[in-house]
């Protein structure tokens, strides 16, 4: 299901410096999947583009996004108010193949403004009944959305300055608390993610990763986001996969990071 | 009342088209907008084999609109006859396949494999700013362009619409040499060399540097050239850049555009080509016009 609507904000709360929870009654919630998006276009007639946002959670009536106000365009979203809406197209994307890890353990690695997407998936793995932990990477000692995970599945920290759990990286968080699994559901900045594609190849895990590039349609029309891949891509038929479509989930071997 | 248009002999049940590279094949935009209402899809350019276009970062926000440095990637015009056209044929519209080139060969080529199928026209893509080798150099120089226009027209079987880049002195030049070169009908404008950095990291935002400018912001200046070009030339003109809506549409048409195209904001509202073509519709109710004819090139 791919659609324009409008959506009704019934939240809109700062869960730690620039960090905001919005929740959307829509629809489109019923479709949501962990790891897939949607775009909320900013208001202002001079932002024209839609802002790709990941989906923290979902129900059948609502969408949970939690996400940076850090430009323009997603600080004119952050002013809005419950009972405002907004424009959104969705759902986008292709997100965590819960089937894939079928009676595997997944480890959930979420880095920064990457963590929000983990938390569906951690949901939707407990109801598959697949065994999980997160691993949350944050910058400092504001961990947003900590206590959601710990409500679903065994939750680790690192952050970088060390003020909570392991100092370091998710990474680092792994390995002193001795971590196993079979395969990484992640998203964070892009450092993490080639660390955590070096390390499921070290160490034989499959390795899920979730993209992020400057996008324009979100569709697959514009190619404006694509990622550089071993093979030639089906659709594209050159050494090249859209995010927004075929994306912005995949296995780490496929795309060329 | 009537809303089609004949553009080289071929008619268009309304004059709104989608602009190339802004609607792909038409399949990423069906599930959202019924292409029964275009008056014509316009394909993303095509060339005789894949290209893997630009590096990334290869689209930019700015004020008004948005910078593209796409680098007409494509999967080549194989894959194009085999998956699109027949994807496109299932609907009761236009297919104009845009086709670019690093050389003249290259289009014939493409051209001559298009030949062969049922596309409806071809729109020449002499005029994207973000490919190294060519295009654009087809576009800048009117003698260049014109003996291009030759070499295309003689091997295309099908009418043959060139695409004028904005990015020159004298757009009413570029218009006649088109028109001299054979070509049946003109699209106008592609988009506006533009460039974006980003102060905080003191590099450009795209990889290419430079990249097309469009969107409502360039709406006034493609306007200008529609209307300089229109005036220049018998052959149809189709009118773009910048159009969100059906006034902006008809702005087109006054100005001497037969048809227009709708690109950035289809990513903005996928029903905006659907709404564009409502709204015309509803103008000519309220003035009682009608054929849409009545109204290209009105305001002189």
């Amino acid at each position: 299901m791919k659609k324009k609507v409008s959506a009704v904000i019934t939240e809109q709360t700062e869960l730690a410096p620039h960090i905001y929870s919005l929740r959307l009654k829509t629809e489109l919630a019923a479709y949501a999947c962990p790891g897939q998006f949607i775009g909320i276009y900013p208001r202002d007639g001079s932002r024209l583009l839609m802002r790709p946002i990941s989906i923290c959670d979902a129900d059948n009536e609502e969408l949970r996004m939690v996400y940076r106000a850090g430009g323009k365009g997603t600080i004119e979203i952050s002013s809005y108010k419950e009972g405002d809406t907004l424009d959104i197209l969705g759902v986008l994307g292709n997100g965590y193949d819960i089937n894939a890890v079928s009676g595997k353990k997944v480890l959930l690695l979420g880095g920064g403004i990457g963590i929000p997407p983990m938390l569906y998936a951690a949901k939707k793995l407990k109801s598959a009944g697949i065994d999980c932990n997160a691993v949350l990477g944050y910058a400092d000692g504001n961990t947003f959305l900590k206590d959601d995970f710990e409500s679903v599945c065994p939750t680790f920290v690192a952050s970088m300055d060390g003020s909570v759990g392991t100092k370091g990286t998710v990474i680092d968080a792994i390995n002193a608390e001795d971590l196993k699994g079979d395969a990484f559901f992640s998203c964070g900045p892009m450092p993490m993610l080639k660390a955590v594609k070096a390390y499921a190849a070290e160490h034989s895990m499959k390795a899920y990763i979730s993209l992020e590039e400057r996008m324009a349609c979100g569709v697959g029309a514009c190619l404006g986001c694509v990622v550089k891949t071993n093979e030639t891509d089906g659709h594209t038929h050159v050494k090249n996969t859209r995010i927004c479509t075929e994306g912005p989930v995949f296995e780490a071997e496929v795309v060329d990071i | 009342m009537n809303l089609s248009v004949n553009i080289a002999g071929v008619t268009l049940k309304n004059p709104v088209v989608t602009a190339s590279g802004t609607f792909g094949s038409g399949f990423e935009y069906s599930e959202m907008t019924d292409l029964n209402k275009l008056g014509a899809v316009v394909t993303k350019g095509v060339a005789n084999v894949p290209w893997e276009g630009n590096p990334t970062p290869r689209v930019a926000e700015v004020y008004g609109g948005m910078l593209n440095a796409i680098g007409l990637e494509n999967p080549g015009v194989d894959v194009f006859i085999e998956r699109d056209i027949p994807f496109l044929r299932k609907f009761d519209t236009r297919i104009i396949a845009n086709v670019c080139g690093h050389s003249v060969e290259e289009y014939i080529e493409t051209i001559e494999k298009l030949n062969e199928t049922d596309v409806d026209m071809f729109e020449m893509n002499f005029s994207c700013p973000n490919v190294k080798q060519g295009a654009i150099a087809f576009g800048q120089d009117p003698h260049v362009l014109e003996a291009t226009a030759k070499a295309v027209k003689a091997a295309s079987k099908k009418p043959v619409i060139i695409k004028l880049s904005p990015n020159v002195t004298s757009i009413k030049d570029m218009a006649l040499a088109a028109e001299a070169g054979g070509a049946d009908a003109i699209s106008l404008i592609n988009t506006l060399i533009g460039m974006k950095i980003d102060i905080n990291k003191r590099k450009f935002v795209l990889a290419n540097k430079t990249g097309g400018f469009s969107g409502p912001a360039v709406k006034p200046v493609a306007v200008r050239m529609v209307y300089e070009a229109s005036h220049a030339v018998k052959i149809p003109v189709i009118g773009m850049g910048g159009i969100s809506d059906a006034d902006d549409a008809i702005e087109f048409i006054l100005a001497g555009a037969t048809a227009v195209a709708v690109g950035t904001m289809n990513f903005i509202d996928p029903q905006t080509t659907a709404k564009v073509a409502a709204g015309i519709e509803a103008y000519m109710k309220k003035y009682n016009v009608e054929d849409i004819k009545e109204l290209v090139g009105a305001v002189s």
